[in-house]
């Protein structure tokens, strides 16, 4: 059954509530696709009937399982490429040099869904990191049930089908079954922790590297304003933010200048910003 | 660019050809492991690219693989495996035979332009 104008009206705000997401107009398909499991599981007769429980007084586990089933998003290992690259070819070069007195590096992977990329990121400073550096990786993501998939680090056939060079795979995992276990030293390299971008953030300490590539699609300009000032609480001064290919900081927060690393994009926090800065590059 | 498709399913065949064709590949295709030495050996113009089943009549995607790396002609050829064969221990071994790269069927499409992306193989943009 179609999901009604007033039942996505009602959707659109509980999910904007609870994780500033917007679900603009034209959405009602995917929010139709995406709670149907979820209300099948619960044993309810259809999206409708979750929608009016939902407007009742649902219960913790019900809306955890409505904002999982909206917030998650297909991924793939070391996504789009090029950041990995110029993480390789310049970032951790620059980094060994200066960082060479602590030899530690701390990284936020935000948005994490079910991993990839802070496991693609454990994989290549593992290979990269000469001996006697560590790294610590912090991931997170709003959804409790991508971060307990993530926490496992069991993925399917077709997920480390997707951008996983097959010798990272022989090399980093094992067969389990039907599918493939991280090793545990990668397990160990990543720390996840559920966390919702639109509300104050806990203490994470600073970050000399952020990636939160493909989230801010989802808010609206307020809420991308929001987060961003957020991050910038993060990052070490010479700290880089990586967003998506599609996402910028350019009239969103001018605290931020856009830099070129090799055939990538990132953004570091500008030392003093000159007055009327808006708008360039 | 030049691909070449080995498998002894017709219809994998053309789901290969279809995505490799998409990408400029000028795309020939052989049914088993001896007949696609065959057509390399015939051909002045050696493939860029080749996509290897491993289970295959007369000679199969591993001992192809052997064979090609055995062969200096063939050094700038890139090999990538493609197959229901999903054994850690398979995948090592192509690999070590020389193999570059690995595909567990059943694959999406996106999954095989990433793949081939990792090989530097495909347009920038073009997997998004």
């Amino acid at each position: 059954m179609q999901l009604s104008a007033s039942d996505f009206a009602f959707i659109a705000a509980f999910i904007k509530r609870e994780a500033a997401i917007v679900l603009a107009p034209g959405k009602e398909y995917l929010v139709q696709s995406r709670l149907a499991p979820v209300a099948r599981e619960g044993g309810m007769r259809g999206v409708n009937e979750l929608v009016y429980q939902l407007r009742q007084d649902p219960g913790p586990e019900l809306r955890q399982a409505v904002i999982d089933s909206l917030t998650t998003n297909e991924t793939s290992w070391f996504r789009d490429g090029e950041p990995f690259s110029a993480l390789s070819q310049t970032i951790l070069p620059g980094l060994l040099a200066s960082r060479s007195v602590a030899k530690h590096l701390r990284i936020w992977s935000a948005g994490c869904a079910s991993g990839q990329e802070p496991y693609s990121l454990a994989i290549l400073l593992r290979d990269f990191l000469p001996a006697g550096w560590t790294f610590e990786i912090i991931a997170t993501d709003i959804s409790a049930e991508m971060i307990r998939k993530a926490e496992a680090g069991l993925f399917t056939q077709v997920e480390v089908n997707r951008g996983l060079p097959a010798a990272m795979l022989v090399h980093h995992f094992e067969r389990v079954g039907a599918h493939w276990s991280v090793s545990e030293e990668l397990r160990r390299s990543v720390t996840f922790q559920r966390l919702n971008l639109a509300a104050p953030l806990p203490p994470l300490g600073l970050f000399d590297l952020v990636f939160l590539r493909n989230v801010l699609i989802y808010f609206d300009v307020e809420t991308k304003a929001e987060v961003l000032h957020r991050v910038t609480g993060t990052l070490r001064p010479d700290g880089l933010l990586f967003l998506g290919s599609a996402e910028t900081t350019i009239g969103i927060d001018e605290g931020f200048e856009r830099v070129a690393v090799g055939r990538a994009a990132a953004y570091r926090m500008r030392t003093a910003v000159p007055a009327g800065a808006a708008g360039r590059v | 660019m030049r691909a070449i498709v080995i498998d002894d399913s017709r219809a994998m065949r053309l789901i290969l050809r279809r995505i490799v064709g998409q990408l400029g590949f000028d795309v020939i295709e052989a049914e088993d492991g001896k007949a696609a030495l065959d057509t390399l050996n015939s051909e002045s113009e050696v493939p860029n690219l080749a996509l290897v089943d491993w289970n295959m009549p007369n000679m199969n995607g591993l001992e192809f693989v052997t064979a090609v790396r055995a062969d200096g002609r063939f050094k700038d050829m890139t090999l990538v495996m493609v197959t229901t064969e999903s054994e850690q221990s398979q995948i090592v071994r192509a690999l070590a035979a020389g193999a570059h790269e690995y595909v567990i069927k059943p694959f999406t499409q996106g999954a095989m332009l990433e793949k081939l992306a990792l090989l530097g193989l495909v347009p920038s943009g073009a997997t998004a």
